[in-house]
């Protein structure tokens, strides 16, 4: 009876592991079929650095290139605020803070991941794209610019939560032996322990990328949602997610425009794939010190 | 002459009252034991020499420590100066994730004793020469520490100490985690390092104090018990203690 019981409940674990393979694989496959269809008609050169995306023209238009450029824009600059101010608050928080703030801020930074990204975008709205406007002067303040900001504030938590792991796993001996060479504080911390935690920060600024990468509500919301390719990070863009998620309503189920959106979405798995990938790396290579 | 002078020195972690009202003279370019059942506080008397004890939460201290005859536990001591004149290896060796020549150059670089890099290059190779390594991994400097062998590992921290020139080189332990014939090879290290450096070394293995210290001191539950010439502490200790432990009755 007990043995029955086991191969049971093996069986039950065996199959909710395996479930969640098969839902990857079948998400991928659906995509990948859709997608590819596209780009049997389309053509996946012509898909990927066409310059201009409009697919009510005649005839249709479906070069992601302005997309693809809004995506990257928005996330470059959002790493580029959430990085270093990320990277510090880690180090604030397990080299420096006092117990009692540690504590705090680790909760804070925890609760700021907990945010619905609709209401980031809700309150970037009101508050920071009229501020934008006014701030640098120009016709909208539904930029790049602002979206990077607002993302910022949502890959913060992951680059966080993660460098700080990575930095408190470095081992005691190593800033134990920096401090008696005369190391001070500031030195150990910049030559030995950020250096020893590099690959943990690395992982996770690449987890961080992944999720502003794949984020939509708040994008849709901030950057203007225009498909051009901007000549500065203060005009308007539309990244692929928002594409993807404002459009899908309007497609006729089968046609090239539907199918253009899922070719979008598996150029959007292929990136976060391989970012995703990268980030696995470094944390393996972290976990193996 | 002593270069080390500890007078009523007390140690608490918290609550925990570690160190005793310690009093010992340690003396120049000599190779000084100190012995001791875990717990004894050997470890940290030595830690306290170059204050990294200061590093653990709840350490504090009463009494004084002089080197060179000042006080180090002086509140105008500035700890990094002193953590440089008094060097430290450690239990387990601890070379940082880092390449050889960068574990060398670290000391050089965070005290401002060299910028220029061929000083540095030369350092780095005398104190590698110093530590017997400069002919194995000349070739190898630029690789990571890490991949060196546990006893080149415990060289390398011992040339990294160099480097920096002290007058004090403290060990805890330096051989715990090597094998006898490297064991016998750090050994051989520090007999010809006593010739410039003050050394003072934690160890449990009692013949290892034999073999190479000049005196050795003996410790138990946070208190010296005695310190006189290793010699002596083996064949002719004047305290039961000591006697007890070092014939093996207890430890």
């Amino acid at each position: 009876m007990r043995k029955i019981i086991d191969t049971v409940i093996e069986t039950v674990i065996f199959i909710c592991a395996i479930l969640s393979i098969i839902f990857v694989v079948l998400i991928f496959g659906f995509l990948f079929k859709e997608g590819f269809a596209f780009f049997k008609d389309f053509g996946i050169t012509k898909f990927i650095t066409g310059k201009f995306w409009n697919p009510s023209s005649n005839p249709a238009l479906f070069g992601i290139l302005p997309l693809i450029v809004g995506s990257t824009l928005v996330t470059v600059g959002a790493c580029v605020i959430a990085v270093p101010i990320g990277v510090m608050t880690a180090l604030y928080i397990s080299e420096i803070a006092p117990k009692g703030i540690r504590d705090i801020l680790k909760s804070l930074v925890e609760l700021m991941a907990a945010i619905p990204s609709v209401v980031i975008g809700f309150v970037g709205m009101i508050t920071l794209v009229p501020f934008v406007r006014i701030f640098f002067n120009i016709p909208t303040g539904l930029t790049a610019f602002s979206g990077s900001i607002m993302l910022a504030f949502m890959a913060m938590p992951t680059i966080v939560t993660i460098s700080e792991d990575a930095i408190r796993s470095v081992p005691w001996h190593y800033k134990e032996g920096a401090f008696a060479l005369g190391a001070t504080k500031w030195q150990t911390i910049r030559r030995i322990v950020l250096k020893a935690a590099m690959p943990g920060i690395i992982a996770a600024i690449m987890l961080g990328i992944g999720r502003v990468i794949g984020e939509t509500m708040a994008v849709m919301m901030i950057t203007g949602n225009a498909a051009h390719i901007p000549d500065s990070i203060f005009e308007p863009v539309r990244t692929m997610t928002a594409t993807i998620a404002a459009e899908m309503g309007e497609t006729v189920r089968g046609d090239m425009h539907y199918k253009a959106l899922f070719a979008i979405g598996l150029v959007l798995f292929v990136i976060t794939f391989i970012v995703n990938f990268i980030a696995d790396l470094f944390l393996g290579k972290s976990k193996n010190k | 002459m002593s270069k080390i002078s500890v007078k009523n020195f007390n140690l608490y972690y918290t609550n925990f009252h570690a160190l005793k009202n310690i009093n010992i003279n340690i003396k120049e370019k000599r190779i000084t034991a100190m012995i001791g059942p875990s717990g004894c506080g050997k470890s940290t008397l030595l830690r306290s020499i170059n204050r990294i004890n200061d590093t653990i939460e709840g350490a504090h201290t009463s009494g004084e420590i002089n080197i060179s005859g000042k006080n180090i536990y002086d509140t105008e001591m500035d700890v990094d100066v002193l953590r440089r004149n008094v060097g430290m290896v450690f239990q387990r060796p601890n070379p940082f994730p880092i390449s050889i020549y960068e574990n060398v150059a670290f000391g050089l670089k965070v005290n401002r004793i060299a910028s220029n890099k061929s000083v540095i290059d030369e350092t780095v190779e005398k104190s590698l020469k110093a530590v017997l390594l400069w002919d194995d991994i000349k070739d190898k400097l630029r690789k990571s520490a890490l991949d060196l062998t546990l006893e080149r590992q415990q060289r390398l921290c011992i040339a990294r100490v160099i480097a920096v020139a002290p007058y004090i080189i403290l060990l805890d332990e330096p051989c715990s985690s090597l094998d006898p014939v490297a064991t016998r090879r750090i050994e051989e290290l520090m007999i010809q390092l006593k010739d410039e450096y003050t050394i003072v070394m934690v160890t449990h293995n009692m013949q290892q104090a034999a073999r190479i210290s000049y005196d050795t001191a003996f410790m138990l539950l946070g208190e010296l018990i005695e310190f006189e010439k290793t010699e002596k502490i083996f064949t002719n200790p004047s305290r039961k203690e000591t006697e007890d432990y070092v014939t093996g009755r207890f430890g």
